[in-house]
């Protein structure tokens, strides 16, 4: 973990309600895709916490979607303005699981942390698929972005205007090694539910901290109680207990 | 800046409060934990507790509410397990908090963690429902927190500070039953009950409904408690409740308070702690302020 301060580099549409936000900076602390970063708000009391979408050296993508206050006011601010972040959170994907041929599933926005993690399996020689839910055509975003890596994209839409008609577990494709899953909780617990085989689901929950300290983030697993935002937010799927 | 509190000494009044701290590790990767007069870790219950469903957690303006629910891995497991790692990375007497749900219950706690040689202070959070009492908080009852302190007095050789919870009408009443009780300590305050509501789903935002207000938002009402209270007893007084800088330092010690913690602070801005104790000369020098001990309650006429 590390607290440093990022400058905004872009931040712009990519659709009605989800923005890409660059940020310039430290980012040493970002080990893992997957991980998430947690972000001070001028007149907010808590940190926002937004997976990292992307990184490389000294560079930071977010993507988010604008859902209450703290998004709106990250959605109007503009390049040269700086944020303090809260980098390095949480455990990430464990790329060592993926075997030849991994599957990544994002439900909405999460897709971001997936874009990382798709450059890495790629980066390593894996034949990657990518199965993205949304809700309709007009919500789509990074198709073409995973595309781009060479990655097989599925697109599913709840209301049938793209792709496939219905949810990303309606998209499964016959075959992969193992899955990364990302999403909305309904989602996730589809996905635990119908996708064969091993995989790895990533978790959100209200965070006091964001990195160990207050327990506000704790989920029930089969290994005990486990906080979302240190132990988590990727849970291996043999972990996972859901409230009945 | 050192101060004494109930006979330990402190480089500094500076304490991260209960819950916010967890066990020192998450900071103790950051900076180096041993600037910290002190700090209170995670209230230890006799039984590991799961805590509240989710979510635990919600904001308000210059603030939050948490409905934690006192989640810990039970006292046999905090000194099997936390507090060795503990002492790799803090190497001073630690506050033990304690929390329980009868008095057979603190006193149990109570009396694993003063063996242990690491515990300069036990804490004990009188917020918590008493089984036994119709699920009244022991804190809300000057009888129930007096009984506590008894039983907890009893088996015990170190220093218990008693931990008020403001949810009260009277807080000096109950300050006084737990001084003539036999306490060395007070701390004030523990969260102030409150409540968020969801407009999208027009439910109260926390799975459990309630939840405890903390951060800016209540210091004047602490400063108010602590001010209170130490007029009314003569044991040394822990200040708390939204103290974000230097400067709410000095005012909650000029109210009354020995000693200070910083709370929710900590988990906005994870260095809280560590800047302000590097900024107290600054600030003292400012207001002309020579030894930190000379000004607790200097405030009262
Ligand atoms: C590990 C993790 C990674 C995330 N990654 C992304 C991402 O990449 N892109 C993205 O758009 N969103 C992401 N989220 C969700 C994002 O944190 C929330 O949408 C955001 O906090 C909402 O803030 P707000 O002020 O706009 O909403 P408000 O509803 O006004 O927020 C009020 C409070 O509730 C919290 N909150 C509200 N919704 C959520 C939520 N879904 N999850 C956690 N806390 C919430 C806020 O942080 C804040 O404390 C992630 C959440 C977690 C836990
Ligand atoms: C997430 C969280 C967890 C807490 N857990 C405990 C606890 O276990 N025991 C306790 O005595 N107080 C607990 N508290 C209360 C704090 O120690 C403190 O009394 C209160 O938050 C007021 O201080 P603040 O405004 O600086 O946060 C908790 C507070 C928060 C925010
Ligand atoms: S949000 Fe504080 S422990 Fe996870």
């Amino acid at each position: 973990m590390k607290q440093s301060v990022f400058t905004i580099t872009e931040n712009a549409p990519l659709t009605g309600a989800v923005y890409r936000l660059r940020l310039a900076g430290d980012t040493s602390a970002v080990t893992a895709p997957g991980q998430f970063v947690n972000v001070a708000l001028p007149g907010l009391y808590l940190r926002r916490p937004i997976s990292v979408s992307d990184a490389s050296d000294g560079q930071l993508t977010l993507i988010y979607k604008v859902v209450g206050k703290g998004t709106e006011a990250m959605a109007a601010m503009a390049p040269g303005q700086t944020l303090d972040v809260l980098s390095g959170l949480g455990n990430g994907f464990d790329v060592s699981l993926a075997g030849d041929a991994p599957l990544l599933l994002g439900g909405g926005i999460g897709a971001a942390p997936l874009v990382l993690l798709a450059r890495r399996l790629r980066a390593a020689g894996k034949t990657v698929a990518v199965v993205l839910g949304f809700n309709t055509r007009d919500e789509i975003f990074y198709e073409n972005e995973f595309r781009a890596m060479g990655c097989d994209v599925t697109v599913a839409t709840a209301d049938g205007s793209c792709g496939v008609p219905g949810f990303v577990t309606d998209a499964l494709p016959e075959d992969y090694s193992f899955y990364y899953a990302c999403g909305p909780e309904p989602m996730l617990r589809a996905v635990y539910d119908r996708a064969a085989g091993d995989g790895q689901l990533s978790f959100e929950a209200r965070m006091g901290c964001g990195f160990g300290a207050c327990m506000g983030c704790t989920r029930q697993t089969a290994a005990g109680p486990k906080r979302v935002c240190k132990d988590g937010p990727v849970f291996r799927k043999g972990e996972i207990l859901w409230d009945a | 800046m050192s101060v004494t509190l109930c006979g330990v000494e402190l480089d500094n009044p500076v304490i991260p409060a209960s819950g916010t701290f967890g066990y020192g590790y998450e900071f103790a990767e950051l900076y180096d934990i041993d600037c910290l007069g002190t700090f209170s870790f995670k209230g230890t219950t006799k039984e590991p507790r799961f805590g509240n469903p989710q979510p635990r957690i919600a904001e308000c303006r210059s603030g939050m509410l948490n409905a934690v629910g006192l989640q810990n891995p039970g006292v046999k497991a905090v000194i099997g397990e936390e507090l060795p790692k503990l002492g790799k990375v803090f190497h001073k007497p630690v506050m033990a908090n304690v929390s329980g749900f009868s008095v057979e219950e603190y006193a149990y706690t109570c009396a694993r963690l003063d063996a242990h040689p690491q515990v300069g202070w036990l804490e004990v959070n009188v917020s918590c429902p008493n089984v036994h009492g119709g699920g009244m908080s022991f804190g809300t009852d000057p009888a129930a927190a007096a009984s506590v302190v008894r039983a907890v007095k009893a088996v015990t050789t170190k220093p218990v500070i008693m931990k008020l919870t403001p949810n009260v009408t009277d807080i000096v009443s109950v300050a006084k039953a737990c001084e003539d009780a036999g306490a060395d300590g007070l701390s004030l305050i523990n969260t102030v009950q409150a409540m968020r509501i969801d407009l999208k789903t027009k439910k109260p935002l926390l799975a459990n409904g309630t939840g405890g207000l903390s951060g800016p938002a209540v210091f004047p009402l602490a400063v108010r408690m602590v001010y209170q209270v130490y007029e009314a007893v003569s044991i040394p007084v822990v200040g708390l409740g939204g103290v974000s800088s230097a400067e709410d330092v000095i005012e909650m010690m000029l109210a009354g308070a020995t000693a200070v913690q910083v709370g929710a602070a900590n988990l906005r801005d994870p260095y809280a702690c560590r800047d302000i104790i590097a900024a107290l000369p600054g600030v003292m020098n400012k207001y002309e302020i020579k030894t930190l001990r000379d000004i607790i309650g200097g405030a009262h006429g």
